[in-house]
């Protein structure tokens, strides 16, 4: 129950502090809907219609939700340590590995905006009839990703305690993850070697749950339950490798600044 | 750190004074579990900082000085409410204790506001609440009272002390001599990594206390001076002191010894200004402590 509390409380007040900067706001607001354009421009002028449009916003969503995880996530911790309190994090008696869940599942959440201003402007801006085939099923998606996608980041966030040059691990995995999870194109698309790449990450399974839940047909139970598996095996590696990260870190003195 | 060994009491105000550098903030994170010592033992209330770190970090509270270590687009309310879900802070306490910190501090009515807005002296008093929300017995300060206005530094020591007679064990770091010569009921210098002294405030004037101190104002001060006079018979030290627009020439000199006309022979050419001679102070014994060193 406390673990419950605290991943809630936490969760709220990092929330409420990323929520506050009207710079950071406006890019939020901005960001998805680039995607989306960009998405759909793409998607337009190879003629695509229909369902093929339905997916292409659904992927530009996703998009938009692992973008503001995946480049701020590394980058929060650094954050954290320019302000002074990872020292404050780690010198708490709770396990540091519960303290950065809260952070990174802020940021999905916060992504998870970019879900209803891509159909919004999908809808309204580019004329995309959209119809949710099994609208629970979506919701329940969406919130599956967004968990999981927080999960992947918190991984991601993990390297930058031990290095403070490891923000940048974030920016680097932003796109790639785009396409070998399949939001721009289907994995089936990818080259075979890829594709193993593909099943291991959760966003690929999220996104094939959403898509099936608005697109009807397929069985997007069997992607939910592959996107919270691996959702919890992230945090269980996360969890194991946050010890051993935190205890390089006090050993190479990385925790602060200088 | 080479090799530096202390023991504190329970319920004793340590202190911990050093130069830059000295390993005064090193210590203190070896002791909260935030570094890992390469070799040796320490222990915080009989738990091992290495092998039992979350014991420790149970019953420690950690305080810095300086403008870091809040969320500033935070409310001074919401950092309290953050950390004391951190520091395990039971939830039906959660409020009294945050309210009742934050009349100790000073900082009722302005808890709303964002930390962005706080002056450097409600950070530091926010600080002090964040380092007490989960009762630590022993509390560590680093250099808490940095940056803050002279009121501030006098309300942080008045805290201190009340927390002291409370029970907590406070360690303390400080630049300012006369905060620990008026809070520390022991001292530790530290140089180069090692201790060079340890003892009462009153222990470590002692140890210049046979002799006299002369301070000479001196309005550019020539080369070579400072080693010519530490030459001279008589005198035990010499160092130098920007203050303004005036370098002041401290002496400290041998018992029995009057070596000012000396001094004042090296000085010959120089604007020379006011001249003082009196009883050394904590300060003295440090210079000289860390001088030796």
């Amino acid at each position: 129950m406390r673990i419950v509390r605290l991943i809630g409380i936490t969760w709220w007040l990092q929330l409420k502090m990323r929520s506050r900067s009207a710079f950071d706001g406006l890019l939020s607001l901005l960001w998805p809907l680039f995607f989306a354009t960009t998405i759909f421009l793409m998607f337009r002028q190879g003629n695509a219609a229909g369902p093929a449009m339905l997916s292409a916003a659904v992927g530009a969503a996703v998009m938009g939700i692992w973008s503001a995880t995946s480049t701020t996530a590394a980058f929060a911790l650094q954050m954290e340590r320019r302000q002074g309190t990872l020292e404050l994090l780690v010198a708490a008696p709770t396990s540091f590995a519960l303290l950065i869940v809260p952070l990174t599942l802020s940021m999905a959440t916060i992504g998870a905006y970019s879900m209803i201003a891509t159909l919004l402007w999908g809808r309204f801006v580019f004329g995309i009839h959209i119809t949710v085939d099994d609208p629970a099923m979506f919701v329940v998606s969406v919130a599956v990703t967004v968990i999981a996608i927080g999960m992947l980041g918190f991984l991601i966030a993990i390297a930058s305690v031990r290095y403070r040059t490891a923000w940048a691990l974030g920016s680097a995995l932003e796109m790639p993850v785009w396409l070998i999870c399949g939001l721009v194109v289907a994995v089936s698309s990818l080259p075979a070697w890829v594709r193993p790449i593909s099943w291991m990450l959760a966003p690929t399974w999220g996104m094939a749950a959403i898509r099936d839940s608005a697109q009807g047909g397929g069985n997007p139970l069997a992607g939910l339950a592959m996107c919270l598996g691996l959702a919890a095996v992230y945090g269980l590696i996360g969890w194991f490798l946050a010890r051993w990260m935190v205890h390089s870190a006090r050993v190479n003195a990385t925790l602060a600044l200088s | 750190m080479k090799g530096i060994s202390f023991a504190v009491e329970r319920g004793e105000l340590f202190g911990l004074l050093g130069p830059n550098g000295a390993g005064k903030t090193t210590t203190i994170k070896m002791l909260i579990t935030l570094l890992l010592p390469t070799s040796g033992r320490a222990q915080v209330l009989g738990y091992d900082v290495v092998k039992q770190a979350r014991e420790v970090r149970r019953k420690v509270g950690y305080v810095f000085g300086g403008d870091r270590g809040l969320y500033e687009r935070l409310s001074g309310l919401d950092n309290l409410r953050y950390f004391a879900e951190l520091y395990g802070v039971a939830p039906r306490e959660q409020r009294s204790r945050i309210g009742e910190l934050l009349e100790m501090v000073g900082l009722q009515g302005r808890e709303n506001e964002r930390v962005e807005g706080y002056s450097r002296g409600m950070r530091q008093r926010l600080h002090i609440a964040r380092g007490l929300l989960h009762r630590p017995e022993v509390l560590f300060l680093d250099e808490p009272s940095i940056g803050i206005d002279p009121v501030g530094a006098r309300e942080l020591r008045t805290t201190v002390k009340a927390l002291v007679d409370q029970g907590t064990t406070v360690l303390l770091t400080t630049h300012y001599m006369f905060e620990a010569d008026e809070l520390c009921d022991r001292i530790a210098v530290i140089a180069g990594g090692n201790i060079v002294a340890t003892g009462t405030p009153e222990d470590l004037k002692k140890r210049v206390s046979n002799g006299t101190v002369t301070e000479i104002e001196v309005f550019g001060l020539p080369d070579g001076v400072v080693p010519a006079v530490q030459r001279e018979n008589g005198v035990r030290s010499a160092v130098v002191e920007e203050r303004g627009q005036a370098q002041v020439l401290i002496v400290h000199a041998e018992p029995g010894a009057d070596v000012t006309q000396a001094v004042l022979v090296q000085l010959e050419g120089s604007r020379v200004g006011r001249l003082m001679t009196r009883e050394p102070t904590l300060e003295d014994a440090y210079i000289e402590l860390v001088s030796a060193a």
